[in-house]
């Protein structure tokens, strides 16, 4: 998403896009499985993350689904031809570039698509360092996988180009979103979430010896590390967007919130390598004791968006 | 974490690529480090691997044995389940079933099939076979 607006004009840095589409969250979703394990996901959805970043940057971008493969298809190649960068939503599972080990049943994976060759998409994905070559056929069955999340061929563009942003307002706004999201009255979402989720970790069965057990804390761990950019389930990428932000605006009360938030960030990675550990069979599996560190966890996140929401409030025009 | 934290373990799920993480620098900012890779990411994502290998070498003994169909092991070799091979090809879970057992798999109309093989990636003659 970045590297989309950075082409046209605004420098906007990876963190930053991400803070001020309040994309950070927490969200336990036990009804949708994703090959038979409950979502657990530690930012918002893509689409309402790209969605959050149009409003707050007064971005025109039009969003469009269809039916067909090659309906999709000849849009896509149309807004190439016409010079557009355009962004899409992919299983990641059909795309070749991908490492096999990662490759899942996974739909909800962004990339931009910036050029065609002959029969070959010129691709720059966030997995790959550099950018990366995709066959037609394989990226139309990406853009059309089926199943949850299916992305039914949704792309994506810039129909006008950014204004300058003014930051301050920008970013009270974002702060104020983010602190309300995760501090929601809601079972599933936030630091009620990571509650309900501590909970279900407590009560797993180990009658099997742990096999289940074991499956779904690497699944909250993948989820967590894998998917997520910058490690600790993008609490780091989080804390970067409010030193950028610090900086932007001079209003150093973020900073201090920042080296918080990298705490937390430490505790979600010390987490996962508990999770890890169990595991693999180096420590005892102890689904309480995860329970309890992530309801440490949660604790602390409640505590720290509160001082968010505070800061924000204390934001003087 | 340090910037001199970041591990570069060399997770080999990530198969020669390097993913970045935040990291904090002597001058107290956030930068983007490359890292190699953590084992805990190795652990769990292989974890994950495994499991569903496991299932399709289950499903592949078992269409051998003659106790389940060769579609069965297609599916756990595509990693999926029933419910996502439900899902991909827009036939509900009872057919789809019905169709992972020996009886049920024989009675497949070529039409049937196809639709599978499409859903799976592979050709209609292959999804016949285990191999």
């Amino acid at each position: 998403m970045s590297s989309l607006l950075r082409h046209h004009g605004l420098p906007i840095s990876e963190a930053m896009a991400f803070g001020l589409a309040s994309a950070l969250s927490f969200a336990y979703v036990p009804f949708v499985r994703i090959n038979g394990m409950p979502l657990v996901s530690y930012r918002m959805p893509p689409r309402a993350i790209i969605r959050g970043l149009a409003r707050s940057l007064g971005l025109d971008i039009r969003f469009e689904t269809f039916r067909s493969p090659s309906a999709g298809m000849e849009r896509l190649d149309a807004l190439l031809d016409s010079g557009r960068l355009v962004g899409l939503q992919t299983s990641v599972y059909w795309l070749p570039y991908f490492p096999p080990d990662l490759r899942f049943h996974f739909n909800a994976h962004n990339l931009l698509v910036y050029g065609r060759e002959r029969d070959e998409y010129l691709i720059s994905d966030p997995v790959a360092e550099m950018t990366v070559r995709c066959a037609r056929a394989d990226l139309a069955r990406a853009r059309f996988a089926k199943g949850v999340l299916a992305p039914k061929g949704l792309l994506y563009f810039l129909t006008t180009p950014p204004a300058a942003p003014d930051w301050v307002r920008l970013g009270r706004r974002a702060l104020a979103r983010t602190a309300r999201i995760m501090l929601a009255p809601l079972p599933l979402i936030g630091v009620h979430g990571m509650k309900l989720l501590a909970r279900q970790i407590e009560r797993l069965p180990l009658a099997d010896g742990g096999e289940h057990a074991r499956l779904y804390i690497g699944n909250i761990v993948r989820m967590q590390e894998e998917i997520g950019t910058g490690g600790g389930g993008f609490r780091f990428l989080y804390a970067s967007f409010l030193q950028e932000l610090a900086a932007k605006t001079g209003y150093a009360a973020l900073d201090g919130l920042a080296s918080r938030l990298v705490e937390i960030g430490d505790r979600w990675r010390e987490f996962a390598l508990a999770a890890a550990r169990m595991i693999r069979g180096r420590d005892a599996l102890s689904p309480p004791a995860l329970a309890e560190r992530l309801r440490a966890l949660a604790a602390d996140e409640r505590l720290f968006f509160q001082s968010l929401h505070r800061a924000q409030r204390a934001w003087a025009r | 974490m340090r910037e001199r934290d970041v591990p570069q373990e060399g997770n080999r799920t990530l198969a020669g690529h390097r993913k970045g993480v935040y990291a904090i620098a002597d001058d107290g900012k956030l930068r983007f480090v490359p890292s190699r890779g953590w084992e805990v990411e190795e652990i769990v994502t292989r974890q994950a691997v495994e499991d569903l290998e496991r299932r399709a070498m289950q499903a592949r003994a078992r269409a051998l044995a003659g106790e389940s169909s060769p579609l069965e092991y297609h599916m756990y070799r595509a990693r999926m389940d029933l419910e996502l091979l439900s899902q991909v090809t827009g036939l509900w879970r009872w057919r789809v079933r019905r169709h992972l057992k020996p009886a049920g798999f024989a009675r497949l109309t070529p039409a049937l099939k196809l639709r599978y093989a499409e859903a799976l990636g592979i050709s209609s003659e292959a999804l016949d076979r285990v191999d």
